[in-house]
Parts: structure tokens; sequence; C-alpha cells
């Protein structure tokens, strides 16, 4: 720490002695960082720094972080999980909650010390707040100004089913619609910002339309010219597959009811919200930890701050973006704290500072100016390509990272790749796919609905690398059941070759 | 830039949470019950009062996504490299599972990671142990409590508090306020102005004794004054205001009396003893809980009884042989002179070894009969004991059979049976 110590501590003004907060510091100090923000060009919504007890940290933790959440039992679940390790001391509550909403809002826990508080803005209120505001998938599949406003038409929608048609009833609904979040996001279509008084506005043009639309998919009473030609029979509907599950469903289930497909068109809105976070967490927590770092250390150089209160902040720091080694009883994969932080901070020392080495890696930003790469990098990328385009060998020889490789049909493990000059670029590019959300999650999609004949629906999983579907199938498949209301059935297949089946109801039982 | 607002949200509710956590604990009801029956048993005699952790099998909460299955190729990129190099080959642990440290232990009490444990709250926690549990034929009694009543609407009032103030009522009396006051000046208002505008038209007389001047100005000046009148009749007053008003209504009480009678003889060993007692806390815990209203009598026998405090009855060490029928004497007494079952819900507890001295068990099961049951709604007899019945289980046998609504009797064996005996005394039976 001696070398960032370019003013002695008698030239220095602290804002501040103590580690008590008050409104006004926090206020003072909020000032002091937007400057420091400003100088290295950080483009943010307005910010909205709210300040709550861990109670109520505890509270949005569990609604995953949104300000208004409708009812569900598993945000229960989730509050006494959070609760239950909070009491016991496990886990450091809250080193921050940020939404993705403009203004952008931000929690500070009345807890925490003053540096602490400090902290926490630094990260959240702008460095959060510049990522959502800059990061291209943001921008592309969220609306920050109307989120909120999306959620209260939410809450108060599905509260009002709930007394019409019961809690049971959209329980099950919801439980059916969480069981499919991860296949209700469009990924390649921007879907129109979703905004309030649009959804009410529109919800009973949807109605009519809707029901026109399934009254076409399922006449029952043949056409006049109708000689039903066999070849005919065997057009698939949809002609395409379709990877939103929930879309589909919503559009397209025969037995649902109009505020059944609402609140389908809610948690699939929700999800849609999310996505980017999924795709982004190495980069977002990457970039918030470097701004946390770089803006407080900022302020040091001018002298803002006191040398203890850098320690606590050092102290804490160091902890967030700690990797502990494969081997070590704490690991539980790759930190994206760690992963991000350390790119964010090698890119910023290729741009100022290039070896030999980085020159042949990053021949266009060695040497470039640094604030502008770290932006480009910041707004043009997810976690995937990211990674794909500026992890670097140093990077990787100081996480010390190798790939190890498991197939089925072999009895041992081998490694595949480790941080030399030979495995670099694997390296690189196994880390990458890690990242690549189709590759964690199984590919399904749409494939048929038999509309002359059962109205069943199906499903196809085409396998990566021959890894088969996952213990709880059967289970979902009976929410899809649930939602579509005929049968349901799942098929992996590859190269036409139907690998595994499943159907709810099960086939044997008919 | 600069634009931020700080807020101070602490004085906001907290327990945003708290719907959220109480569908949770609804959607898993039958698992919390289950849990708290079992913790029941696990707890010592004092402390069936407090919270819970509670634990419940974790994939019966899981939320099922898809997920990719065991098997297939993979490869994934660790940290933490140390003597590894490309091509190495490690051996696969037995068993085809691999990697995860210390995963799918479970542990009977509940910290396993195949449990998903919680705390509950002390009230919730009595509330799942008695859940659909009654004292058995309840009836409401003679109008006895003074302090069971209830509020009912009877009519309005001049005076009230602001919130049950009734708007419609109000406005209506000050409308009526106004007609009654105001009716007769307007009527004189209207002949004057009627009177003034007739003059007013009429030819002017050419005689100056008879002008209509005079009258005029005296017409004009009395208008005024019925007009400043009528004007200084408020639109609402003070004696308008109406409140809905509520009175206290008695209600039927349902007052009840619990006997608890205890065998503290000699034959009872220490365990039998605790077992006793842990069955009347149970029971005394329920009663409170669900209960507002309710008195508690504790007799303890050994060859004589003795009516004793709450105190004296769960710790205190006397002891000698066993006269079953004086505690039923007691009884009999007690309500003779002081629960008369035209007003009280009587309901008595019984716990013994059942080794009572043989000829005072004839005894028992006559008093039982024909002196105890026809005044008490539901008598229940435990007898603790893993062996053989003596002849009190077998007299009482006699009783039930002649008696199946009003008596009920259970053997325990065990501490782990107490609960569910304690259930089945006290279940809620279909109407």
């Amino acid at each position: 720490m001696t070398d960032t110590m370019d003013k002695p501590n008698a030239l220095r003004t602290p804002i501040s002695t103590g580690s008590e907060w008050t409104f006004d510091l926090i206020r003072q100090y909020d000032e002091e960082i937007a400057k420091c923000a400003e100088e290295f060009g950080l483009d943010t919504y307005p910010n909205q720094v709210e300040v709550i007890s861990s109670e109520q940290m505890m509270d949005a933790y569990s609604s995953v972080g949104m300000p208004v959440g409708y009812n569900h039992w598993s945000f229960g679940k989730q509050f006494l999980n959070t609760s239950k390790g909070y009491e016991r001391g496990q886990m450091g509550l809250a080193y921050e909650i940020v939404i993705n909403s403009d203004p952008c809002i931000a929690y500070l826990m009345e807890e925490n010390t003053l540096p602490m508080q400090a902290l926490v803005i630094a990260h959240a209120s702008y460095g959060h707040n510049s990522f959502f505001k800059g990061n291209y998938l943001f921008r592309t599949w969220t609306d920050a100004s109307a989120i909120i406003d999306y959620l209260v038409f939410a809450r108060n929608y599905v509260a009002e089913c709930e007394e019409r048609h019961g809690v049971d009833a959209v329980e099950q609904i919801l439980d059916s619609c969480h069981a499919l979040m991860n296949y209700g996001v469009d990924r390649y279509k921007r879907p129109a910002p979703i905004s309030a008084a649009e959804e009410q506005r529109r919800q009973v043009e949807r109605e009519e339309y809707l029901q026109r639309r399934l009254n076409d998919l399922w006449r029952t009473i043949p056409k006049m010219n109708d000689d039903e030609d066999p070849e005919q029979r065997k057009v698939r509907y949809p002609q395409e597959p379709q990877e939103n599950l929930l879309y589909f469903i919503e559009k397209n289930g025969p037995l649902l009811e109009t505020w059944q497909r609402e609140i389908i068109r809610i948690v699939r809105k929700l999800a849609q919200y999310f996505y980017p976070q999924r795709q982004t967490q190495v980069m977002n927590e990457g970039w918030a930890s470097f701004w946390h770092y770089t803006l407080l250390h900022r302020l040091y150089e001018k002298g803002l701050v006191t040398d203890g209160f850098m320690l606590e902040f050092l102290q804490s720091h160091t902890s967030v973006v700690y990797q502990p080694p494969f081997d070590s009883p704490f690991y539980s994969g790759i930190n994206p704290y760690t992963l991000g932080f350390s790119m964010f901070t090698d890119l910023r020392r290729i741009c100022e500072e290039p070896t030999e080495e980085d020159r042949r890696w990053f021949p266009d930003i060695a040497g470039s100016d640094w604030v502008e790469t770290l932006h480009f990098a910041m707004k043009n990328f997810k976690d995937e390509s990211f990674i794909q385009q500026f992890l670097s060998p140093k990077v990787m020889r100081d996480l010390k990272l190798f790939a190890i490789a498991d197939h089925d049909d072999e009895d041992v493990y081998r490694i595949t790749a480790i941080h030399d000059e030979a495995g670099y670029r694997d390296l690189r590019e196994k880390l990458a796919r890690q990242y690549n959300l189709s590759f964690r999650e199984p590919n399904l999609q749409v494939w048929n609905v038999d509309t002359r004949g059962d109205r069943s629906l199906t499903l196809r999983h085409i396998p990566n690398n021959g890894i088969p579907m996952g213990n709880a199938t059967e289970e979902v498949l009976r929410h899809v059941h649930r939602l579509w209301g005929f049968d349901a059935h799942l098929e992996t297949v590859e190269e036409d070759i139907i690998l595994d089946e499943f159907h709810c109801p099960p086939k044997g039982n008919r | 830039m600069g634009m931020t607002h700080v807020v101070d949200r602490r004085l906001n509710g907290k327990n945003k949470s708290a719907v959220n956590r109480e569908r949770f604990l609804r959607r898993y009801r039958k698992h919390i019950k289950k849990a708290v029956s079992e913790a029941v048993h696990r707890r010592s005699i004092t402390d069936v009062e407090g919270g819970e952790s509670v634990s419940i099998p974790a994939r019966d909460i899981d939320e099922p996504i898809f997920h990719h299955g065991q098997g297939g190729n993979r490869e994934m990129v660790h940290p933490g490299n140390k003597e590894f190099m490309t091509g190495d080959e490690l051996p696969k642990p037995p068993g085809g599972e691999g990697g995860g440290a210390g995963n799918g232990k479970a542990s009977q009490d509940g910290e396993g990671m195949d449990e998903f444990a919680f705390q509950i709250t002390q009230d919730e926690f009595l509330d799942f142990l008695f859940d659909d549990l009654e004292l058995p034929n309840l009836a409401r009694k003679k109008l006895k409590d003074a302090d069971a009543f209830k509020y009912v609407r009877s009519g309005f009032s001049s005076q009230g508090i602001p919130a049950k103030l009734d708007v419609v009522r109000s406005l209506r009396g000050a409308h009526a306020r106004r007609l009654s006051l105001g009716g007769a000046r307007k009527r004189k208002l209207r002949e004057l102005e009627e009177q003034l505008a007739s003059l007013k038209t009429a030819p002017e007389d050419l005689d100056a004794a008879f002008s209509h001047t005079d009258q005029i100005e005296a017409l004009e000046s009395e208008i005024a004054r019925l007009k400043a009148n009528l004007r200084r009749i408020p639109f609402i007053d003070e004696l308008d205001l109406r409140y809905r008003q509520h009175v206290k209504k008695p209600e039927p009480a349902t007052s009840a009396v619990m006997f608890c009678l205890m065998d503290v003889s000699g034959s009872m060993t220490q365990s039998h003893k605790d077992i006793a007692k842990r069955f009347f806390i149970l029971l005394y815990l329920f009663l409170q809980k669900n209960y507002k209203r309710i008195d508690v009598v504790f007799i303890r026998h050994h060859t004589s009884a003795k009516e004793v405090d709450e105190e004296e009855f769960f710790y205190s060490r006397e002891t000698g042989g066993t006269i079953v029928s004086s505690a039923l004497k007691l009884m009999h007494q007690i309500i003779e002179t002081r629960y008369s079952p035209a007003e009280w819900n009587i309901y008595a507890a019984q716990a013994s070894d059942g080794d009572n001295w043989n000829d005072d068990s004839p005894v028992c099961s006559k008093i039982l009969a024909d002196r105890i049951l026809p005044l008490v709604q539901y008598y229940s007899y435990v007898e603790i004991t893993p062996q053989d019945h003596q002849t009190l289980w077998y007299e009482y046998e006699k009783v039930m059979a002649r008696n199946p609504d009003s008596f009920a009797m259970e053997q325990i064996a065990d501490p782990g049976e107490i609960y569910p005996v304690f259930r089945q005394l006290f279940e809620r039976k279909a109407a």
C-alpha cells in the first residue's frame, strides 16, 4: 500500500475520520466518488441510495433483488434460508444489492461502517450502474425506466388472480412457470420493452386476438375441401422449432384461461429481464469490483480518505475477490468477482504497461487508452465472448487455470490444458464455452404439436457432447403437462435417432 | 451525474417476506407437523415451550428445472493448479460419483445436506403441535363470564370517536337542522320579497302621505335582517354529528375445567412419573394455547389424594401406596362444591401405572361410571406401563364399553408414545 501513499498524512484533509456513518457523510462521499467517476468517464443512470436494516436486506435478498414482487412460497423458502444463514453468521449479509432500474436503486445496510458504505456506493451506484447503462445486452433486452412499474403491475395482477381464483390455483401455475423460467426467454429477437401502462392497454386486445388464433389452430370441423392429404398431416406445428417454451405455451396452450396466460407472460417477462444478468455475471461483478477499487484509490490519492479507511476497505475487497483453489474445502467453482476483477485489472495493465507477450496476443489494444478500451470491452461483450476475447496468458498463469476432461467411457480424468504456452488458447476457449448458457443448460425446443390427433406436445432435446437429461426431467415434464393440458413428451434426439424419451403421463400407465 | 438521492427506508416495513414465509409454512404443513411431532420426543420436559428448528427433506421442496444429468463428455476449467501437466491422467474415484466434496451426507438431527432446516417460533411450534386437536363435546353453558362478550351495533349516538363518524347520518341531521331553523324565515322572506316587488311595481301615489318609500325601506331592512339571519345558520354543526354506536353484549361462555389426576405412588418408577408429567405438560400447554378461559385442577394421589397447585403437581416428590379411588372421590367432591355442571364443561385426564390395590379397582369403576361420568364431557385415562394390565384397566374397559363417547383410554409404554397417544385422545372428530 505504501506505493499509493503519495501524500503524507499531514497534508490530507479527509472527509471524515471515524467509522460511523451519517446521511450527511454518505452524501459527501457520494459526491466525491461521483467526481472521480466522472474523471474516468463512467456514464450512469441517476442514483438512488436507500439505507435499510438487516431485516429489510433479508427481504430484498429473498425476492431475488426485486424491490416489489408477487407472493410465492419459493420466496419464503429463500427467506428462511437467508435468515438462517445470517443468524448463524455463516453469511455476511449483502455486500450490495442493486437494481437495474432508472434511477438505479442501491441498498446500504445500516449496520455497515462508513468505509463499507463508500465501498458499496462505488461498487453498485457507479460500477454496476454504468454497466447496466452501457452493456449491449442490457440495452437490448431490458428497459430500466419501466421495470419498477412492471413489477408493481405484476404483483397487483397476481394478487387479483389469487382473490378471484384462489391462492392454490395461482400457486400451481406459478410453480409450473418457475420450473420452465429458463426456457421463457427470447435469445435472438428483441422483445418489445415492457411497460405497465402499455401492458394494461394491450391486455384486452391480446385476449381477443389470442382467442381467434387459438380457434384457428384447434379447429375441429373439417374444412369443406379437406381431402386430408397424408403429406399435409405430416406438417409439423410449429414448422420451425421454438426455443421459448413459455411463449409457445402462452400463445398456443389449448386449455389455458386468460388469466393463466397472463401469469405465464409475467414470469416470461421477468425471465427476460434477468436474462442479461445471467450472461454477464463475470463482467458485471468484475467491472463493479474494478471500479470500486479504482475509485476508492483515487479518493485516497486525493487525500480524501485515511489510511484506516483504506485498510478496512482493502480487507473486505480482498475477501471478495479471493479465489479458493480447486482442492480447497471452500471451492465452489470459479469466483466471478475474481475472474472479472483480474481480467479488467489486467486489461488496464496491457494498455498501460504492455509486455512483449501482450503485444503478440493483443496487438490492437496493447498501449491503447485504457479507459476507452475498458469501456469498449464493457459495452460490447457478454461473459462468453469477453473471455474469448480478453483473457490474457497472465491471468491464466495468476489463477493457475487448468482444464480437466471427464469422459463417460474412460476410467480416468485427463488434464487437457494448463497455463502454459501450448495450453493458453485451448484453455481460453474452454473457459469461454463454460459461460455459454446453452452449454450449461440442456438445449430444448418445442418440436411438434399433434394438432390433428391427441393434441400432445413434443419437446426435443439435442444433447451436447452426449450429456443426457438430468433426473428432474420427469418432474419438470409434469409441469409442462399441467400448463399444456394434454400429453407432454420429451425426446433426446441425435442425428434423427431417439436416444431417450420421457412422457407425462408416463407411457406405462395408459 | 451528481443526482444521487439518499433515502432512509429503515422505517418502511420490514417483514415484507412474512406473506411468503407463511405461504411456505402452509405448503409444507404436513412435513412440518411431522418434524414437530418428532421434535416433541427429543425435548426434555421443561422446554416443550420455545421455538424449534425444523428440518424437512430438501428434495421435497426442490424446485425442479431441466438440467444436465450424469454422463457424457465434459470438460471443466478449474483454478489453483499445482502439479498437473497436460496429458496427466487421474484415476476416477470408485462409484462413479466424481468431484463433489462431502455431498449427500444426511444426519439424524437435521443438519445434513439433504435437509432443509429453518426456525419456527414458539407460537408456530405449538400451532403445529396442537393442530386439529380439541376438547371433545365442548358445549356452550350459562352466561356467566363477565368478560365473554362481543360488540354489536346499536344505533347512533351524538358522541364518539372520529373513526366511527357516520357521514351520511351526520349530513342528514345537518340538513334537517337547516330546514327547521331556516324554514320559517325563508317563508317569511319570500312573502316580504313578494310584497316588496308588488309595492315597487304599484303606481306611485301622488299624495306624499301615502308614499311607499317608507314601506319599501322598512321591507328592505327586514329582508336584509332575515338574510343575515339565514346566513348565520351553519352548514354543519357539532350537534349534527352522529357516531355509530356499539355495545358490549355478553356471550355464552365456553367455560371449562380440566382435572389432572396423577398417580405418584411408589410403584410408579421415575421414568413412569416422567412420562406422566410430560403428558400433563403437553395437556396443560394445549389448554393454555387453545382455550382462553380454562380452570385446571391438579390432584396427586397415592393412598390419599390432595389438590395441589401447578408447582407442587409437577415437582413434589411425596409418595406412598396406591388407592386410586381417593383421587376420584376428591374430584367428585370438588365438582360438587366448585364446578356446577350446569355452568362448566368438565374434563378429566388421569394417569397411573394401573397398579392399584386390588379391592379398590371395582370401587373406582363404580365411582367413575355412576358419579363422575354423568357430570363430565370427557374423561381420558392413560396407563403408563410396559407390562400386562391389572384389574384397574379391565374395570375401566367395562366403563368404556358403556360410555364410548365420554370415556377413552390408552396405554403408553415409552416416551415416544406420549404425543401420538395425546393426539389420539384429543383428535378433532368429524362432526
